[in-house]
């Protein structure tokens, strides 16, 4: 027999429990999914804080991702407390035991005077251009607006920074600011794929700027086309989410170092030597940072550059692919980091190692003590570190007269 | 014996060998052991004064002996260590 909309309306309510919205309002945070199944057009104009965005139409697809968990508490709510009650009955078929459907819907929330808040919505172009990454619950619009949002800076636009620069582009990091005072050689050209034949000759900043662009107008590009010294360190970090460590010296990964940490800003760390590299991500004061893991440099015999020592370029293609997977997962605050350990790359035996990192509970720049020395206005000397070192370094500067590129 | 990784950067020192299978019970042993095989990496991985060099970090499965008991860490047979320069090349 056939059934009518009030037929199939009385059934749901007879199956499915509800909710009201003061009674939605008063759980405790996570004690249940809550889970908006209006149309995206809907949810743009606003959704209950903590809610998750599933329309009802792709609800049977993407509940398990939203809650895989069917013993666990799962709310619906639609616009009116109709389509959501519909929703819940598929829930319920799909074995959902404890699933409930929010009365009266945002329409009623909102009468009751409850908060809400208001996505960023994107451009229709935005909602195409970065499509795969709305499809990820981790991500979805509220993480591409952070992105969208955030600000990244390459330290170095070479190896590690070239993949970097066009991922992160592509990611949509909304403001990518680079740091590099270097022009385009032809023998960058093995590796650094964010510059092009035609550019040979061309400042790198503005190399990359052009592709970056070229890949996506929606980033701001910053360029600081100089060197990182001491001078200029606080100056070119302030204001960033999250920095590129792809620098091929040890006094600017020192000194980028310290004043990251005194800023408090991550630092995504990568090297490369020959077929190997190192990775890891300095979260200041919650893992160690680049002093704790290496104190002092080694002298120069024993770290030579890539000009120096060679290297296969897709190396640093690698490690700055996933020094950008860190930079991405920081600035989502996804998934978990490798704060505290070290990943090491063996391109010729494919073989990745993976090394317990520990804060050095004497560090002269992360410790609580140089915390406190800090804020005292009297920064910890790191002098000293350059004493079986073939050069000093200071926390206020270089001495020596050898530049940084001049060993590179 | 245990297993010893030599980073590219120092197999020069070793005949160029990836690993290395070095007698010791302790991390002491192991690098003494290592250095009067291949007397070149002595200057490499220590002071004069016969301590482990600080640009040089050394881990037993994965851990900094820095950490554990620094040369005195007890070295299994099974044991991995690693050798590992701070490398710059960006």
């Amino acid at each position: 027999m056939p059934k009518s909309y009030a037929d199939l309306l009385r059934e749901a309510r007879a199956q499915i429990d509800e909710v009201t919205p003061q009674e939605v309002a008063a759980l405790p945070p996570g004690a249940a999914t809550l889970v908006d199944v209006r149309e995206a057009s809907e949810w743009e104009q606003g959704f209950i804080p903590g809610a998750q965005h599933i329309s009802k139409s792709y609800i049977e697809q993407q509940i398990e991702g939203a809650a895989p968990d069917r013993d666990a508490p799962v709310i619906l709510y639609c616009a009116g407390g109709v389509r959501s009650l519909f929703a819940a009955q598929t829930l319920a078929d799909m074995g959902y035991n404890n699933v409930k459907s929010m009365s009266s819907g945002f329409q009623g929330w909102k009468s009751a005077g409850l908060d809400f808040e208001t996505p960023v919505v994107l451009s229709a172009e935005q909602k195409q251009r970065y499509s795969r990454h709305l499809l990820i619950p981790e991500v979805g619009s509220a993480g591409q607006a952070k992105l969208l949002a955030s600000k990244a800076l390459l330290i170095g636009a070479g190896g590690l920074g070239s993949p970097a620069a066009l991922y992160l582009a592509a990611a949509g990091v909304g403001t990518i600011g680079l740091v590099d005072f270097d022009v385009v050689d032809l023998s960058n050209l093995q590796r650094q794929i964010v510059h092009t034949t035609d550019r040979i000759g061309e400042r790198k900043v503005e190399s990359a700027r052009i592709a970056i662009n070229a890949l996506n107008p929606d980033v701001n590009v910053v360029v600081h086309e100089e060197m990182l010294v001491a001078a200029n360190v606080e100056r070119l970090i302030a204001g960033y989410d999250v920095i590129l460590d792809g620098t091929d010296t040890f006094e600017t990964r020192y000194i980028l170092n310290d004043a990251a940490v005194a800023a408090g800003i991550p630092v995504i760390h990568a090297s490369v030597f020959r077929f190997e590299g190192q990775l890891t991500t300095f979260i200041p004061y919650e893992g160690p940072c680049y002093r704790c893991l290496y104190p002092t440099p080694p002298p120069p015999e024993l770290a030579p550059g890539c000009s120096v020592a060679g290297v296969l370029g897709v190396v640093p293609g690698i490690f700055g692919l996933l020094q950008t997977n860190e930079a991405l997962k920081v600035l989502l605050g996804i998934g978990t980091t490798l704060a505290g350990r070290l990943v090491l790359f063996d391109a010729l035996e494919t073989e990745f190692t993976e090394l317990q990192l520990r804060r050095d509970p004497n560090c002269p720049v992360c410790s609580d003590a140089a915390v406190e020395a800090r804020k005292a206005g009297r920064p910890l000397a790191t002098a000293g570190v350059g004493e079986d070192a073939p050069f000093l370094m200071t926390t206020t500067g270089l001495s020596g007269n050898v530049s940084p590129e001049a060993r590179a | 014996m245990s297993t010893v990784f030599i980073p590219a950067v120092l197999r020069p020192n070793v005949g160029g060998v990836k690993s290395l299978e070095v007698g010791g019970e302790s991390i002491r042993g192991v690098v003494d052991t290592l250095v009067e095989q291949h007397p070149a990496l002595r200057t490499q991985l220590l002071t004069d004064d016969g301590d482990l060099n600080r640009f040089v970090n050394v881990y037993v499965n994965g851990q900094d002996v820095r950490y554990l008991a620094g040369l005195d860490t007890p070295v299994a047979p099974t044991d991995e260590v690693r050798l590992l320069p701070a490398m710059a090349g960006g």
